[in-house]
């Protein structure tokens, strides 16, 4: 597992400062159905596109806080990756976009029963939003309806 | 309803969010290793199973 000494002085500085968003009271939403008839969506931080989808914007301050849809038909090892982060080595996601987006992985699940079905969108969004007022008040609201107008029942979190 | 994956368990802690599955991976590898589709299915299906659990938060390290 990945521990705080991993990172550099300055990113462990900044992680160990930083006023990290409490939920409280923990939200619980429950299953109203076997996962096996779910519809299931991916949400990345790896600020992957679609290739000729606008790049995220290393430039924004306190991080880009939009969000890209990934169609269920999308070529995963096609995505470009636009982080801007160094904290983590991109190497991984270089070699095999499923790492941060494992799109091909559900849709073996959803083949092999084990879920219900691949949702038809999926959302990327770019990690490292130091300032995430913005991201809460306007982007996430925006998500949420996405994956309510695609019936998704579930959404797996994969930050990188 | 929703269950992350997380590289960093001591963040997670703070935040609390509702299920998590806790990754023995570095930062950039959350779901292991390129093309090893057998051990990144294992970690969706570890997620998925976390759906099931009501005691939430639950911070769940991957077996």
């Amino acid at each position: 597992m990945a521990e705080l000494r991993d990172m550099s002085f300055a990113h462990r500085a900044f992680v160990t400062a930083y006023r990290f968003r409490r939920l409280d009271p923990v939200p619980l939403a429950g299953l109203t159905k076997p996962v096996e008839d779910c519809r299931v969506a991916l949400v990345s931080s790896a600020g992957l596109v679609v290739p000729g989808d606008t790049p995220f914007d290393e430039t924004v301050k306190g991080g880009d806080y939009s969000f890209r849809s990934i169609p269920q038909n999308a070529d995963v090892s096609a995505l470009e990756e636009h982080h801007r982060s160094d904290a983590f080595d991109h190497a991984g996601i270089e070699a095999d976009r499923n790492i941060a987006l494992p799109l091909d992985r559900l849709k073996e699940l959803a083949e092999s029963g084990k879920i219900g079905e691949v949702a038809p969108r999926h959302i990327s969004l770019m990690g490292s939003v130091t300032a995430p007022g913005r991201l809460i008040r306007y982007t996430l609201p925006e998500v949420v309806d996405v994956l309510r107008s695609d019936e998704v029942d579930v959404a797996l979190l994969v930050p990188v | 309803m929703t269950a992350s994956v997380t590289l960093l368990a001591s963040i997670t802690q703070k935040i609390r969010p509702p299920r998590a599955l806790a990754v023995p991976w570095a930062l950039g590898f959350p779901l292991g290793e390129p093309h090893n589709a057998t051990l990144q299915r294992q970690v969706l299906e570890q997620l998925l199973a976390l759906l099931e659990d009501d005691d939430v938060p639950v911070l769940q390290t991957m077996a």
